[in-house]
């Protein structure tokens, strides 16, 4: 929904831009008002909207889940629990299927993940300038809706994944066979040197491409949808709705992958091999 | 699309909800999932063994029934086999009493005739002395004649 009064470029980066809250140049704090204000904050400025809309989002799962859990019938499930546990289930049977070792944590870790992450994919499909137009008559300039679109969050996540691998890793092999998994592979000791950058580089290229993958997934389909909203208005279904319904698959998709990837990134940690 | 604290919080939140699944959501669901399994798994096995119950209650019946009618016929024989002999036995008893009536009627015609010839003897002495008597017409004496009139009387 282009209007007369901004050009294009003006309305893709105001979709792009996040709702920063941080410390102004001059000291005081407070939100951003441009994308260039917001950059100028630094390190120490939160995305209000992203993080607001993926903290709601994990707030909502907890508390469905919970409402189930807290006291689920052994007899005929309703509607509700139904779906709970075919997601439960769904989630068990893939760390069954990845993880064959004793840790209570992944299965849990599995469905936060995949729950949570979809939830935050899913927000893509309320028409994109629902919720910002709605921000706007309240006061809020900037509203990024999609959690995952923002690089922060994914990494966030991916991040966290790396350091529950990091752990995993030292505490199943000690910290000797953890270093010497990174340096003694795959060349034997005496390329040592070569070893430990292949295997760093190996590393670190788990949390980044799991951070960036569902990031630059999420962020290519809501630039799509950007892209469609500038059509006509009569003009946009055409495009919108097969958009839409391929990104469903997309979400669905990205979500499950990030999940797998976890328990799989898990698995290699208390591997001896890999 | 600047990295910021965001990253931060996210990291934090994303541990407490692990925290709070990993406590709250996970264990309880499955628990009542592994309950319902087994509920279901007893479910299946107690049908099962039901079937197999009701199998050999049917051929108990089976087996009950046929029985039964043997017994039932047995019983049938041996009722006609008793009327059989109850018809015979009172056959005989009657065809016995019929024979003791002749015999008693036989013995009662036999002691009447006795009887009658007694008192006829008894009589023609008399009588014969009474003709006697009266063509004689003279005492003679009672005991002579008697004994002759007894001799010929037990000549009858």
């Amino acid at each position: 929904m282009a209007s007369e009064t901004i050009t294009s470029e003006e309305y893709i980066s105001h979709h792009l831009t996040n709702l920063t809250y941080g410390q102004h140049h001059d000291g005081s704090w407070g939100l951003a008002h441009s994308a260039q204000e917001a950059a100028e904050m630094g390190f120490w400025a939160v995305n209000v909207d992203t993080f607001g809309f993926s903290l709601l989002l994990g707030v909502l799962f907890m508390f469905v889940f919970r409402m189930v859990a807290k006291a689920p019938t052994t007899g005929v499930p309703g509607g509700l629990q139904n779906f709970v546990e075919m997601i439960v289930e769904f989630v068990d049977d893939n760390v069954k299927g990845m993880f064959h070792h004793k840790n209570n944590m992944i299965a849990p870790l599995g469905l936060t993940i995949f729950v949570w992450v979809l939830l935050m994919n899913i927000m893509d499909l309320i028409p994109i300038d629902f919720l910002p137009e709605a921000g706007k008559l309240l006061g809020i300039h900037f509203l990024k809706v999609v959690p995952s679109t923002d690089v922060n969050i994914t990494m966030g996540m991916a991040l966290s994944v790396f350091i529950l691998v990091l752990y995993y890793s030292i505490k199943q092999k000690g910290i000797g066979g953890f270093a010497a998994e990174l340096s003694l592979h795959p060349f034997g000791k005496w390329g040592l040197p070569v070893n430990l950058f292949l295997e760093i580089v190996n590393l670190l290229a788990k949390p980044i491409s799991l951070g960036l993958r569902l990031f630059g997934n999420m962020y290519a389909g809501e630039m799509i949808f950007i892209l469609i909203a500038l059509l006509p208005f009569w003009a946009q279904w055409a495009l919108s709705v097969p958009w839409a319904i391929f990104h469903i698959l997309i979400i669905v998709l990205q979500a499950f992958i990030f999940m797998v990837l976890t328990i799989v990134y898990m698995a290699m940690a208390y591997d001896e091999d890999h | 699309m600047n990295i910021n604290a965001t990253m931060l919080g996210q990291i934090i939140s994303f541990a407490i909800f692990v925290w709070f699944c990993l406590k709250f959501v996970w264990p309880p669901l499955i628990a009542a999932m592994e309950e319902r399994k087994v509920k279901i798994a007893d479910g299946l096995d107690a049908a099962d063994r039901a079937m197999r119950d009701l199998q050999l209650a049917q051929d108990k019946v089976v087996d009950q029934l046929k029985e039964a009618k043997q017994d039932a016929a047995v019983i049938i024989d041996e009722a006609k086999k008793r009327a059989g002999q109850i018809v015979e036995e009172s056959k005989d008893k009657a065809r016995e009493e019929g024979e003791r009536l002749i015999v008693a009627a036989q013995a009662e015609i036999e002691q009447q005739s006795n009887r009658a010839r007694e008192e006829l003897r008894s009589q023609v002495a008399t009588l014969a002395i009474a003709g006697a008597e009266k063509i004689l017409e003279r005492s003679v004496d009672d005991a002579d004649n008697r004994a002759l009139v007894d001799q010929l009387a037990a000549q009858l």
